[in-house]
């Protein structure tokens, strides 16, 4: 298999960490010194797919003109007030219930600090009541993180420093956008549960399934729908202390994840060791040096002066609201991955499955009668996550094959047909296609005609499939199937050749 | 018809418009006359719009003349305190910060004036952002009481208050945080109304303290105190806090008289106790012969104590603090407003831009509020004062099971001369009796009712329960009376 750290695409490496999980037992084994162990806690912000920002009318949509998608809300003018978003509720209640939090009567406050990025130099924020608190996620390892808390609150603009470092202290001038500025924010917390880099990516990974699974947010790591801030000590083994721990942020990647915890952990563990110990502070990831660093000296700790925001009302959902949202949600990964791998599917295969939403119609499919291996593995190689399909179809589809009336390359060149089909809305059963494409069964004594006559016209070939080394027979097989595929236009079943190739030894 | 026969109250002047009798121009240039007259000494207005205000008189003439009904205030000219957003017309303050800033929308209480028909004469000066008892705070110099000018006009909403008194407008809308509305009302001898919280939307209206905030009318009249507020009340969307159910009209119950009505005078407010020695023995005696007058129209009078109203000072004095350290964080020189040139770094340009755009007064207030809300004292000083705010919010409960109004003075004293009170804690005591309403969301009322110390006039405050503007004007309406036969 290849390694997850040479996989570029978040998708992809998402799907490995998962993997690597499932199959190593319990829990990972983690690369620091002997004698320590990590204690990671995870704070994820997910913007909401929301039309509209948390408590403005202006649209809520990734790029754009700096500063287009803005409304006197958004940028704080003077004596402008938040609404709430009620769409924004109603996605955090939806993601709260599928983290298994207690949803309650919650309260926005004000998180105050200075920053240009911010339009009213304070951050509206859920602090001593926010609306989902104790949940969990059950790691696909079976592990369980709690999750503390998950609170709504609105996201910041963004500031361009124009100047030699590029950072905001030494810049000649700086630009702002604020089409970010209250776009609705999810910040979801988790318990110091978290004991290393592969199961905090685990962690995060099946966030990111959840979220996208419950349409709450589009999860895109590359367009920051979904940031990961790492809150990081170690302890000695075995001890159940909490140690000083460092927050560490600009996580762009589940692979930077994993970088950044690995190597902020050996860092506090070599403070330790040298008799040093390692500051509460918040530092930055730096993937191109691979290393944390510290942010600009604070001369003290930040005090938010949180308070209730007197601008706005609690939100108290109703139960019956809660329970309607609650009756709305799908299935989610992990129970979708329990059903594939009830049909047989091995935990990886349905990771991958789930990924791509295909669950549905591969499940589908088997419950029609379509062999289960068969149908799991067309939707791992051969469809994607876009491909829409008839499971009856689909599953049609599987037992032709298997029932021997269409060859694994007729199987495949009529699946691609139903799928474009599919697309363009000329949907027929895939016999009909089968027969459209002019693939019937190929009667045997026919093709051991042709075969023989291959045979005949090809003897030096022949002589090395009949006598050759084992390289040099397998080369020929490919050689003798490979002709007799391009005589039949694909036609010919392969197990069947096969089996007259071999007769004819 | 010539000026001197025009009609001088809203009520009357919309009613000519609307019946064709005078035009709404001829209305505003007499106003306009009156502004010229004085207005140099009185200072009233940060900007006087006569342009803006011939252009919509104009416009008011020509729908009477198609035939339209133009609305209950049609052709009233009205003065905005200078912290609602008006679109396109600066909106500061009174604050050097917002200098020049002109807002892309108007406050919700602006667009409802507008829509009943009043033409806007001006923006009016007021405390700093709103944080003061005497105008005297505003960075671009204080405005005079027209009574006396060398007194001080009351605030934060003196401007509104002294345009009203002076003649330049019959309407004014104020805003009032602790008092700022029936302060300067009595101050100035004209009635001034705190509505219910979350009866008038605070959209548009720049925050001080966003959860005692209130838009209010200044008239001269109980009458136009009741059309105006009937106006600019009502639910708004853009506004969480506006109330979602709908306000009883207050007009029709101006004649209900107080026949029954138990009326119970505040015994911490009348010169008993902690807080006696600032009031004036005058203004209580106003106070009480307010209390005889109702009693005289049928009403039962009592005292009533209302125990925790004399700590809502302490509560307020870091409850506001508190809320506008938050609120005027915002001015920051980064998007709007004053900018300081030449610092370092954004956190430099920042500390400078504030610096220099903020007058003292609002400052000290920053600084309290910022230090009531700081880790390791945010219990202490915020949480215990939300605390007694519950208090009072109880006891005035209590207290409204006996009795369906309460009575006080509005100010402990009347008109002072300027800088009589530079101390600050002197002019904090000032709120002492209009504070408490601001901190239970109850509305109250200041009528002009006799005068006091040098022939000035008092103020009585009437204080109801959540949404009892109705019996406010009712109680107004038969103290306003009184009044005049006292006079006559």
């Amino acid at each position: 298999m290849t390694d997850a750290t040479e996989i570029e695409q978040p998708v992809s490496s998402t799907m490995l960490d998962a993997w690597r999980i499932e199959s190593d037992v319990e829990r990972e084994e983690t690369s620091l010194s002997e004698g320590w162990e990590m204690v990671i806690g995870l704070e994820v912000h997910a913007e909401l797919a929301t039309e509209t920002k948390m408590f403005s009318p202006a649209r809520n949509h990734f790029g754009g003109e700096p500063n287009s998608n803005v409304h006197p809300v958004c940028l704080g003018l003077p004596g402008t007030l938040p609404v709430v978003n009620g769409k924004a509720v109603e996605l955090s209640i939806r993601l709260g219930l599928a983290l298994n939090c207690t949803v309650q009567r919650c309260v926005f406050a004000r998180k105050n600090y200075f920053y240009p990025d911010m339009p009213k130099d304070y951050q509206i924020s859920q602090y001593d009541r926010p609306l989902n608190i104790s949940g969990w996620i059950d790691l696909p390892s079976g592990y369980r993180v709690r999750v503390e808390r998950a609170h709504m609150e609105e996201d910041t603009g963004k500031s361009t420093h124009i100047g030699e470092s590029g950072r905001i202290h030494d810049a000649g001038y700086s630009l702002v956008d604020y089409n970010r500025a209250g776009v609705p924010l999810l910040e979801i917390v988790s318990h110091p549960d978290v004991r290393g880099p592969e199961e905090a990516k685990a962690y995060v990974s099946e966030l990111q399934q959840i979220l996208i699974a419950t349409a709450v947010s589009d999860g895109k790591f590359e367009e920051g729908s979904m940031r990961v801030d790492a809150n990081i000590s170690v302890r000695p083994a075995g001890s159940d202390e909490l140690r000083t721990r460092c927050e560490v942020k600009n996580v762009n990647s589940l692979r930077s994840l994993g970088r950044a915890i690995s190597y902020e952990a050996q860092r506090h563990v070599d403070l330790y060791e040298s008799g040093e110990r390692p500051m509460q502070e918040t530092r930055h990831w730096d993937e191109e040096g691979g290393r944390t660093r510290a942010g600009r000296s604070k001369e003290q700790a930040e005090d938010y002066r949180y308070f209730a925001d007197p601008d706005l009302v609690p939100v108290d959902p109703s139960p019956e609201w809660i329970e309607e949202i609650r009756a709305s949600l799908p299935v989610l990964p992990r129970e979708r991955r329990a059903g594939l791998i009830s049909h047989g599917a091995a935990p990886e295969q349905a990771a991958l499955v789930v990924e791509k939403g295909l669950d549905e119609l591969v499940s589908g499919a088997i419950e029609v009668g379509a062999d289960a291996t068969k149908a799991i593995n067309y939707a791992i190689n051969n469809l994607s996550a876009e491909d829409q399909l008839d499971a009856a179809a689909f599953g049609a589809l599987v037992k032709l094959e298997t029932g021997g009336d269409l060859t694994s390359t007729q199987a495949k060149a009529v699946l691609a047909e139903m799928v474009s089909g599919s697309v363009d809305g000329t949907a027929k059963s895939p016999a009909e296609i089968a027969a459209d494409m002019g693939f019937e069964a190929m009667d045997t004594s026919e093709l051991e005609g042709i075969i023989d006559q291959l045979i005949a016209d090809s003897p030096e070939q022949w002589e090395r499939f009949v006598n050759g080394d084992d390289k040099d027979r397998g080369k020929m097989q490919g050689f003798f199937t490979g002709q007799i595929m391009k005589a039949t236009k694909g036609q010919a079943d392969g197990r069947i050749v096969n089996q007259i190739l071999s007769s004819r030894r | 018809m010539s000026a001197a026969e025009l009609p001088t109250t809203a009520v009357d002047i919309a009613a000519a418009v609307n019946a064709g009798e005078v035009s709404a121009a001829d209305v505003l240039e007499a106003h306009l006359a009156a502004v010229d007259a004085t207005e140099s000494e009185v200072h009233a207005f940060n900007e006087v719009l006569a342009d803006e205000a011939r252009a919509a008189a104009a416009v008011i003439d020509q729908r009477i003349a198609a035939g339209e009904n133009v609305g209950p205030l049609a052709g009233v000219p009205i003065a905005v305190k200078d912290n609602m957003c008006t679109r396109g017309i600066a909106t500061t303050c009174s604050s050097k910060i917002l200098e020049g800033w002109k807002p892309p929308y108007d406050a919700t209480a602006v667009e409802k004036i507008a829509a009943a028909g009043s033409v806007m004469i001006g923006k009016t000066n007021l405390d700093e952002f709103a944080m003061g008892s005497s105008t005297e705070n505003s960075a671009f110099g204080a405005t005079k009481n027209p009574l006396d000018t060398n007194l001080v006009p009351g605030g934060s909403s003196g401007g509104s208050a002294a345009a009203v008194a002076a003649g330049y407008a019959p309407l004014a809308l104020g805003s009032d945080t602790g008092g700022s509305i029936r302060q300067p009302a009595a101050l100035c001898g004209v009635v001034g109304l705190k509505p219910t919280y979350g009866a008038v939307s605070r959209y548009g209206l720049i925050a001080f303290a966003s959860s005692l905030d209130q838009i209010g009318p200044f008239t001269k009249t109980v009458a136009d105190t009741a059309t105006l507020f009937d106006v600019i009340a009502g639910h708004d969307r853009r506004d969480s806090t506006s109330l979602p159910q709908a306000i009883e009209p207050t007009v029709p119950h101006l004649d209900d008289g107080v026949a029954g009505l138990r009326v119970g005078l505040i015994t911490e407010l009348m010169g008993v106790g902690e807080m006696a020695e600032g009031f004036e023995p005058e203004v209580l005696a106003q106070t009480r012969a307010a209390a005889d007058a109702l009693a005289a129209a049928g009403a039962e009078v009592g005292e009533v104590s209302v125990p925790s109203s004399i700590y809502g000072l302490s509560a307020y004095y870091l409850i506001a603090p508190a809320e506008a350290s938050s609120n005027l964080a915002r001015y920051d020189g980064v998007r709007y407003g004053h900018r300081e040139h030449g610092a370092a770094n954004t956190a430099g340009m920042m500390k400078a831009s504030r610096t220099a755009g903020f007058g003292p007064e609002v400052k000290r207030r920053v600084m309290l509020g910022t230090y009531a809300l700081s880790a390791g004292y945010h219990d202490a000083f915020y949480g215990k004062a939300q605390r007694v705010r519950t208090l009072i919010i109880n006891d005035f409960d209590r207290a409204y099971q006996d009795y369906d109004v309460l009575l006080s003075p509005t100010s402990p004293c009347v008109a002072f001369p300027f800088g009589s009170k530079d101390d600050p804690l002197s002019m904090y005591l000032n709120d002492v009796a209009t504070i408490p309403s601001n901190l239970a969301g109850h509305p109250a009322i200041s009528v002009p009712f006799g005068t006091g110390r040098d022939d000035l006039p008092v103020g009585v405050q009437v204080l109801g329960p959540l949404l009892s503007e109705a019996r406010l004007m009712a109680v107004s309406a038969v103290l306003e009376a009184a009044n005049g036969e006292a006079a006559a």
